[in-house]
Parts: structure tokens; C-alpha cells; sequence
């Protein structure tokens, strides 16, 4: 360092900060009056923002500002206008039929965007995000339904549930034949390729078709129906189509015969309005499976 | 301006002041051909600003009127025959990269004609100075006004009022005019003045007139010396053939006063023309001196060319000893050699290339741009669907856009799996698998579309499927491809 008290810069004229380099001094080139009062400003913007918002965390709260602000509040403000905004249309999805709700495209619109967004929230755990399903979980894109596939049967069916516990929930179940002694081992193993026999399947060599019909005539007709076409009354499903909820193969059918089965689908009447039941009706009809 | 720090004003620490205080310009008026020209550029682009909100263009009932409108509510940008939607923003693209070309070219062409003769900060604060002029009097009488320790008489205090006034008035219409290009302009003037119009205008014409006020009123050239990135930008870009303002210092020099240049001249010896009337200061917008040379802050705007000429027309000298120049001319003059002038060149012949090739291309795609398009989206989840009795059942979301002034009944085909059958949820065909679905004008329609095919007929894992969408009554198509995927 130099001593740069009266060190100027003979080609500019300017004073220099008495930084050298290499011979190569560095110009005392202050910052304009705008530029420095611009940035004491944004201090005190800064200083003013702590006071008037909410913004330095104590030990178990935070500062709250002068305002008592939060964006909490202002999400549930924006929330509440929302549904004011969505009001009419939602009174209009709440006092249409069904039938109606699918004809006309605005409400078929609304209803499917609603839909969809519920369906995220609710159903997508058991039957994925596009209601593709799971072992156990109805795929709700394709025809084949347990308890109907119409507009109000599908309402229904979100409303009081599968084995819910709800008063007008859909009630029957898949017994267990074999934990309960009403089947044994090799007349279920016989049934079992008997049930695939319905559908197509291969069966295993030495399989007695004649004795499996009769052991299906005997314990399985009364829910399956005649020739397993199923009963949609009861969530019985058909067993001469290609889907399968549990599997298709032995080894499946024969735990299915065995040990039962009994699904629950909850109840949505009382947790979801009337009009985003209705809605989800129409999203899960829409979806391509619908009847 | 960075004032030259005195070793006196060097505070004991040794580091100097922390800022450097503006000093004030009082440009002088100035008449002359680039005077005229800048009057005539700031009518234009004033005109066109503010007035350009009013003009009408008839789109057909129920489309909005306004000739230039940005429709943000419902995304789209009116600019009289051309109507863009948010997908098309690549024009901006393309418009842009005109621009800017378009900048370089100016600037290798002739200089900073950006900063000097149209960038609003330049338009604003020339009329903002007009207004101080008009009301405080031209150069000396502002400086001795401002200088003045008088106690404020009353015509002093109205003429400050009066200035401020007229300033804030203009700042006013600036942000004024600027939300007229977002809502139907006569409406919004109606409901701006009777205090009807939405929140958001008032807190936009605020915003505007504010930074108007105080950009063109007081940070005037600081914007340009500080603030813009692109003195910096035309100072890369220039080379040696463009022409700039300046000082030909071949004529210029050795300045001299009128009388001793005669007496010196009728001696035979060899005198410059300039006679040090500082005239060309006096001018300046941004306070520098151009015979100086090239520098930073000199916007280019032209003015001391004016003043030079009148200068050197009283004394009987010719005109343009500042005037459109480069270096390579000077120095040929020295040579005794004649000025040669290039403006087509490698650079401005390839800039001109570049503007026409992109302007070409968009005027290109803009007049053979489909008014009539189709976006398919599959299904991710499910990606493909088993149906009870074994066939194969895909889902699209088909996004029809037409984008005319007219309903069209649109008809969709697909082609691709064998024995497909195709159904659009919520629409009952009148054709089977053959929907047909009528789109309203300049709007999107969000379908969801089954595509059904047998497994037997469809063994591989994807097969590609066309979707075709033709308007049946005046045969416009558009197509769109995807996959139908087995499960």
C-alpha cells in the first residue's frame, strides 16, 4: 500500500483507492447519491418489514407484526371466495339428475374436474391415482363391476359403501370353505379349476368337470348364479369374464375359496357433500367403464 | 456524472466521499435538423402510445373491437387482423429476436439511433425538458434560478407548482394509456373517470406515472449513464465503418477565438474552425463534451450537431464539424484523401439477412397457421384397460382448439388397431365411431376419448394411432398421433 492520500491518476485526473497491482493502480470511482440512498432505503424497507410483518421466530412462536398478518388467513380468505365462486355451479351439480349432469357439457365438465380432484384426495389410495386398481381394489376403468356400473348404482356404491357398517351399505360376502370345514382340500381344488373351466381357463390334468359343477351347484350357485354369470345384488362377482380381482390362476382361487373374501369400500355419505358424491359419480362413470 | 475527487475533499480515513453528488444538466434549446427529426420521432411515438388503445377493428359481434389488445383474463393478444393465443407466444419470440437484431443494425449503421432518437427514456425526459423550458426558461435562467438563495417569491413558487403539475399530468397519461392495452379502451376511460374501473388499473396507472415522474423528471441521464445494461451492449457492438457523433477533430483543432482564427488565417497558417463556444456542451442532454471523443454516456442524440451548425454558419465556416463520422474518415482527411462511406458491409449485410429470414419465417408460418388444431394426451394411469370380455381399451385427452371466429362441428376418425371402436364420453354419436362434437369459436374443447379394440386383432405391445379431426362443413383437418398400448 501506498500511501494514497494525494495519490492521483495522471492519465484521468481521478483520485485513486492506492490499491496496486503489478504497477496498475486502482481509481477512486464513487457510487452515485441515487444508488447509496436506493440501498439505505431497502435497510430501512427491511427494518419496517420486520415491524409490520410477521417475521422473527421466538422460542415458541414468532413476532406476529403490527397487523397480526398471517398467510394462513389470507389462504383461507382466498378459500372461502373460492367456494363463493363456485357456488352457483356447485348448487347446479347438487340439483341435477345424474342423467342430466352427463348430457349437458358444462356440468359434465365441472363434474369431472371436481370429480377428479376428490378422487385424488379419497379414493386413490385403494384405487390408484387413475382408478386403475389393485389386487383386492376394482379397477374402475373397465366394464366389469361388483355392484353395478349405472350412474346410480355407482352413487350409490360411494354413498353407503361395501361392507361398511353403514346402515344401507351393500352387504355379502365370499365365505370361507375351507377354514370352516364346508369344503374339503380336493373338492376345493376340483372347484377351483371348475371356476376356471367358466372362463377358458386350462385346468388341471385329471380334473372331474362333472363333480366340480355339482360342488359349484351345491355351494357357489346361490351368490355366482347359474353358470357363475354373478349377482350384482349381492357384489357377487362373474366368473366367465376376463377379470379377475384376486387372480385367476389356482393357487388364487383356491385361497379365494378357502379363506373368503370381503372387501370393504367405506362410506362417503356424511364425509362428502351431496353435490361432490354426486360429482364423483360421474367422474368414476366417465373414466370409459361406466354403463 | 462522477466528479473528479479533489485530494482536498478526502476524508481522514483516506477512502474519499462514499458518493458522488449528480451534477445537474441544463440542456440549452437547440433548433436544427436533428431537432426537427426528434420532434417529429417523439409526435410519432407519443401519438402512436397513447392513442393507438382507441383505434377499432370489427372481429364480429361478441369478439372484443379494439384494434391492439392483450386479453389477459382470456389469454390472447389482439394485434388488428392477428389473433395469438398463449401456445403461439413464440412469435414474441421471433419478434424479439427481430428486435434486437434490428438494434444491431441501427447501431453499425448509424450509432446509438435507439438511445437518441426513440427509447422512451430518451422521448420522456426530451419532454419533460420541453416542459421545464417552457416554464423556467432555457439554460442560464434554470441555472440562476436554481442558484438563486432568494427567499421563493410567488412566481417562482407557481412556476415549481406549474412544472410539477404539467410533469405529473403527463406521468398520469403514461400509465393511463398503458392500461388501456388490457381492457376495451373506451369502457375503461368511462369507468377510469367516473372511479368504476377495477383496483388493479389505478395501482398500474400509480405504478406508472410514479416511475414516469421520476425517471424522466429527475433521474433523466442517470437511466441511460447507470441503470440501462445497454450503452455497455452498443458500445461492443460497434466497429469502425459505423457511423457516430463526432467531433472531426482534423477541422477542429487548434481551437481558437473567430477573431484571432482570421487574423492567424490571413497569415496563411493553418487554424481549426472550432472557436471554443461550448455551445455543443451547452445542448447536451447528458452534460458531456463530444470533443472528447466517444464516450459512455453520449446517447447520440444529435443536438450538438445542430448547435455546432449554427455556430460555425454565423461565423461563415462550413457546417458538420460534429457530425455522423468514424475515425477511418478523419484520418483519411488528414491523408488529404476523400471520405469513404460503408454501410453495406459484411455486418449490416448479415443483420439484414438475419431480420428478413426470421421476419420472412414467422410472416410465413402467421398466414399459413391452422385455425383448426388437435392435442392427444394417453392415459398414464391406466395406461391401457382389460375389458370384461377380453379387448383392450385405451383413453385419451383429446384438446380440440379452434382458434376462428365461427362454431365448427368437428368430426373425429382415428386409424391404426384393427376393428378399433371409438366413443367420446359425454357426446352420443349420431355416426357410431364417429364422434362428432361442435366446438365454439376461439375456444378450446377438452375431450375424453375411449378407443376399444379387440386383443385377438391387436397382438403387439403399441401400435400407433392416428387421430384425424376434419370440420365437415368446410373440410379443414388436423391430425394428431399417439400409441395404443396393450395392458
Amino acid at each position: 500500500m501506498t500511501d494514497h492520500h494525494s495519490d492521483i491518476d495522471s492519465v484521468s485526473g481521478k483520485s485513486t483507492t492506492g490499491h496496486e497491482w503489478d504497477g496498475i493502480k486502482e481509481l477512486n470511482t464513487p457510487l452515485p447519491r441515487w444508488w447509496v440512498i436506493t440501498f439505505y432505503l431497502t435497510i430501512v424497507w427491511a427494518i419496517a418489514y420486520w415491524v409490520v410483518y410477521p417475521a422473527w421466530p421466538l422460542i415458541s412462536s414468532n413476532t406476529t407484526g403490527m397487523f397480526g398478518y398471517s398467510s394462513r388467513a389470507d389462504v383461507a380468505v382466498e378459500l372461502a371466495n373460492l367456494e363463493k365462486i363456485r357456488g352457483d355451479k356447485m348448487a347446479a351439480l347438487g340439483t341435477a339428475s345424474l342423467a342430466d349432469i352427463e348430457k349437458d357439457p358444462a356440468l359434465l365438465a365441472l363434474a369431472r374436474a371436481k370429480g377428479k380432484t376428490v378422487f385424488g384426495d379419497n379414493c386413490a389410495p385403494c384405487h390408484g391415482s387413475g382408478g386403475a386398481g389393485a389386487k383386492g381394489y376394482p379397477n374402475l376403468n373397465d366394464d366389469d363391476w361388483l355392484w353395478g356400473g349405472t350412474l346410480d348404482q355407482i352413487m350409490q356404491t360411494i354413498q353407503f359403501g361395501a361392507r361398511s357398517g353403514h346402515a344401507k351399505t351393500h352387504e355379502g360376502q365370499m365365505l370361507a370353505f375351507g377354514k370352516d370345514g364346508v369344503l374339503k382340500p380336493d373338492e376345493i381344488v376340483t372347484v377351483a379349476n371348475y371356476v376356471r373351466s367358466l372362463s377358458g381357463l386350462s385346468t388341471r390334468t385329471g380334473f372331474d368337470a362333472a363333480k366340480g359343477e355339482k360342488i359349484f351347484a351345491e355351494n357357489c350357485v346361490a351368490c355366482h348364479g347359474d353358470g357363475g354369470k354373478g349377482n350384482q345384488d349381492m357384489g357377487a362377482p362373474n366368473l366367465t369374464d376376463k377379470i379377475w380381482l384376486y387372480g385367476s390362476d389356482e393357487a388364487a382361487l383356491i385361497e379365494t375359496i378357502s379363506q373368503g373374501r370381503a372387501g370393504v369400500m367405506p362410506a362417503w355419505e356424511g364425509r362428502l357433500d351431496p353435490a361432490t358424491i354426486k360429482a364423483m359419480a360421474v367422474y368414476v362413470h366417465s373414466l370409459g367403464g361406466g354403463k | 456524472m462522477n466528479k473528479t475527487v479533489n485530494p482536498k475533499d478526502l476524508t481522514s480515513d483516506g477512502d474519499g466521499p462514499l458518493y458522488a453528488a449528480r451534477k445537474k444538466v441544463y440542456p440549452q434549446s437547440v433548433s436544427g435538423t436533428f431537432r426537427r427529426i426528434k420532434w417529429g420521432l417523439m409526435a410519432v411515438c407519443l401519438g402512436v402510445y397513447y392513442f393507438l388503445p382507441f383505434v377499432r377493428w370489427n372481429r364480429g359481434l361478441g369478439a372484443p373491437s379494439q384494434a391492439v389488445l392483450i386479453d389477459l383474463p382470456n389469454s390472447r393478444f389482439y394485434f388488428f387482423f392477428i389473433e395469438l393465443w398463449p401456445q403461439e407466444v413464440y412469435y414474441f419470440t421471433g419478434l424479439l429476436i427481430v428486435a434486437a437484431v434490428a438494434l444491431f443494425l441501427m447501431n453499425s449503421v448509424g450509432g446509438r439511433i435507439w438511445c437518441g432518437y426513440l427509447c422512451p427514456q430518451t422521448v420522456w425526459t426530451d419532454l419533460f425538458y420541453a416542459v421545464e423550458r417552457l416554464i423556467e426558461g432555457d439554460r442560464r435562467e434554470r441555472m440562476k434560478k436554481d442558484k438563486s438563495s432568494d427567499p421563493l417569491k410567488l412566481e417562482r413558487i407557481s412556476e415549481i407548482v406549474l412544472k410539477h403539475s404539467i410533469w405529473l399530468m403527463i406521468a398520469w397519461w403514461t400509465g393511463g394509456a398503458w392500461v388501456l392495452y388490457f381492457n376495451d379502451a373506451p369502457t375503461l376511460v368511462k369507468e377510469l373517470v367516473t372511479f368504476q374501473a377495477p383496483m388493479i388499473a389505478y395501482i398500474w396507472i400509480g405504478i406508472l406515472t410514479a416511475t414516469t415522474y421520476l425517471l424522466a423528471g429527475y433521474m433523466r441521464e442517470q437511466v441511460c449513464t447507470y441503470m440501462c445494461p445497454w450503452p455497455r451492449i452498443q458500445a461492443a457492438l460497434t466497429d469502425e465503418w459505423a457511423l457516430n457523433v463526432t467531433y472531426r477533430y482534423d477541422r477542429g483543432e487548434k481551437r481558437t477565438s473567430v477573431k484571432k482564427a482570421a487574423e492567424l488565417r490571413a497569415l496563411g497558417e493553418q487554424v481549426g474552425d472550432c472557436v471554443d463556444c461550448y455551445q455543443c456542451v451547452a445542448v447536451c442532454p447528458t452534460g458531456i463534451d463530444i470533443r472528447n471523443g466517444p464516450q459512455m454516456e453520449c446517447i447520440q442524440c444529435g443536438l450538438c450537431i445542430d448547435a455546432c451548425d449554427n455556430v460555425m454558419t454565423k461565423i461563415g465556416r462550413p457546417k458538420r464539424l460534429i457530425g455522423y463520422d468514424n475515425d477511418i474518415n478523419i484520418h483519411r482527411r488528414q491523408e488529404g484523401k476523400a471520405p469513404i462511406y460503408r454501410i453495406v458491409r459484411a455486418r449490416t449485410v448479415v443483420y439484414s439477412a438475419i431480420i428478413a429470414a426470421i421476419g420472412g419465417f414467422m410472416v410465413y408460418t402467421l398466414a399459413t397457421r391452422s385455425l383448426l388444431d388437435v392435442n392427444v394426451l394417453h392415459d398414464r394411469n391406466p395406461v391401457a384397460v382389460k375389458l370384461s370380455d377380453g379387448s383392450i381399451r385405451n383413453a385419451y385427452t383429446v384438446r380440440l382448439l379452434n382458434k376462428s371466429g365461427y362454431d365448427r362441428v368437428i368430426a373425429i376418425d382415428a386409424e391404426g388397431p384393427v376393428n378399433l371402436a371409438m366413443h367420446v364420453v359425454g357426446a352420443d354419436s349420431v355416426t357410431p365411431d364417429r364422434p362428432m362434437i361442435v366446438i365454439p369459436r376461439d375456444t378450446t374443447s377438452e375431450l375424453r376419448l375411449l378407443v376399444t379394440a379387440p386383443a385377438e386383432n391387436n397382438p403387439e405391445k403399441s401400435i400407433p394411432v392416428r387421430f384425424h379431426v376434419m370440420d365437415i362443413g368446410l373440410g379443414v383437418a388436423a391430425s394428431a398421433t399417439d400409441n395404443f398400448v396393450a395392458p
